[in-house]
């Protein structure tokens, strides 16, 4: 680990906040597709159509 | 073979999922060289001290975030030239991950800025014009979840993007315009007079390469995800009328 001196907060608060932030974004975007995936093969199998 | 056979979904679905394996790997391996490059194998500026490690998050994010925008513009005159729903349900994808680059930007430069200007922020014309853009972003997204029919939704949000645009812009260029406010130029120009020095310049570049890469997944899977909600949402009006 780096001596990041008196600016240890300023330094180590932005990677947090931008890991943070990025994984609430990564989280969220396979949530989704997880979600939709899901109910479109439901609504396709009890339809009995199917898109590949 | 034409760009816009992409524009059929089913064409756009194969050659995405195709795609999606490599641009993960990609991701993870260019973000992960960049950021332990940068965080533990570069010096601290005579100047600005260990606050420059900062410049790997910050200056990618930033840059994404404009040229997010950008994107989403190219995609909305898409539609509202050719129609191509997958265009517009692109720029639909993209707007989130363009959102949370602003929001990085802004974090970071926050606590960037605390130390090494004494402020939070300032009311300077690259920050401010920035933070229009952010709000843009969110006006995007609301528009989108507001109106029902996607198509609407698509041509307003398009004429929203094309608005946004012009705070897109003034972000990039704000400080060539205007010659006041806080923030300095360019960290990257052509002009390697103006670049910053090359053992912060090369891991830098291999970051942005991250954050750009990082955009693409991130928006392959989106619009996979838009594309599999639209034919879900005709899908259920079939079921409904039948």
């Amino acid at each position: 680990m780096p001596d990041l001196g008196k600016y240890a907060f300023a330094v180590l608060g932005s990677y947090l906040a931008t890991a943070f932030l990025i994984a609430a974004l990564v989280g969220l975007t396979l949530w989704q597709s997880a979600r939709t995936k899901r109910a479109l093969a439901e609504v396709e199998a009890r339809q009995g159509t199917s898109d590949g | 073979m034409s760009i816009w056979e992409y524009a059929n979904p089913k064409k756009f679905m194969a050659l995405s999922t195709r795609a999606l394996p490599w641009a993960v790997g990609l991701t993870v391996v260019l973000l992960a060289v960049g950021l332990v490059w940068g965080f533990f194998f570069t010096p601290d500026d005579y100047k600005q001290g260990s606050t420059v490690k900062i410049i790997y998050l910050h200056v990618p994010a930033a840059m994404m975030a404009i040229n997010v925008w950008i994107m989403m513009l190219v995609t909305s005159l898409v539609w509202i030239v050719r129609r191509h729903h997958v265009s517009a349900l692109a720029a639909k994808a993209a707007a989130p991950v363009g959102l949370t680059f602003t929001l990085i930007a802004l974090l970071t430069g926050a606590l960037w800025g605390q130390p090494m200007w004494g402020t939070w922020w300032a009311w300077d014309p690259r920050l401010t014009s920035f933070l229009i853009l952010t709000l843009f972003y969110f006006g995007y997204m609301a528009l989108w979840a507001a109106i029902e029919d996607p198509d609407t939704a698509a041509d307003l949000t398009s004429i929203l993007c094309l608005v946004g645009s012009v705070f897109a812009l003034l972000s990039r260029y704000a400080v060539n315009f205007w010659n006041q406010g806080l923030h300095q130029g360019a960290s990257l120009s052509l002009d390697r007079q103006e670049n910053v020095s090359n053992v912060f310049w090369l891991p830098l570049l291999v970051c942005i390469a991250g954050f750009a890469l990082l955009f693409v997944t991130m928006v392959l899977l989106r619009t996979q995800t838009e594309i599999r909600a639209r034919r879900l949402k005709a899908l259920l009006a079939r079921e409904r009328v039948a």
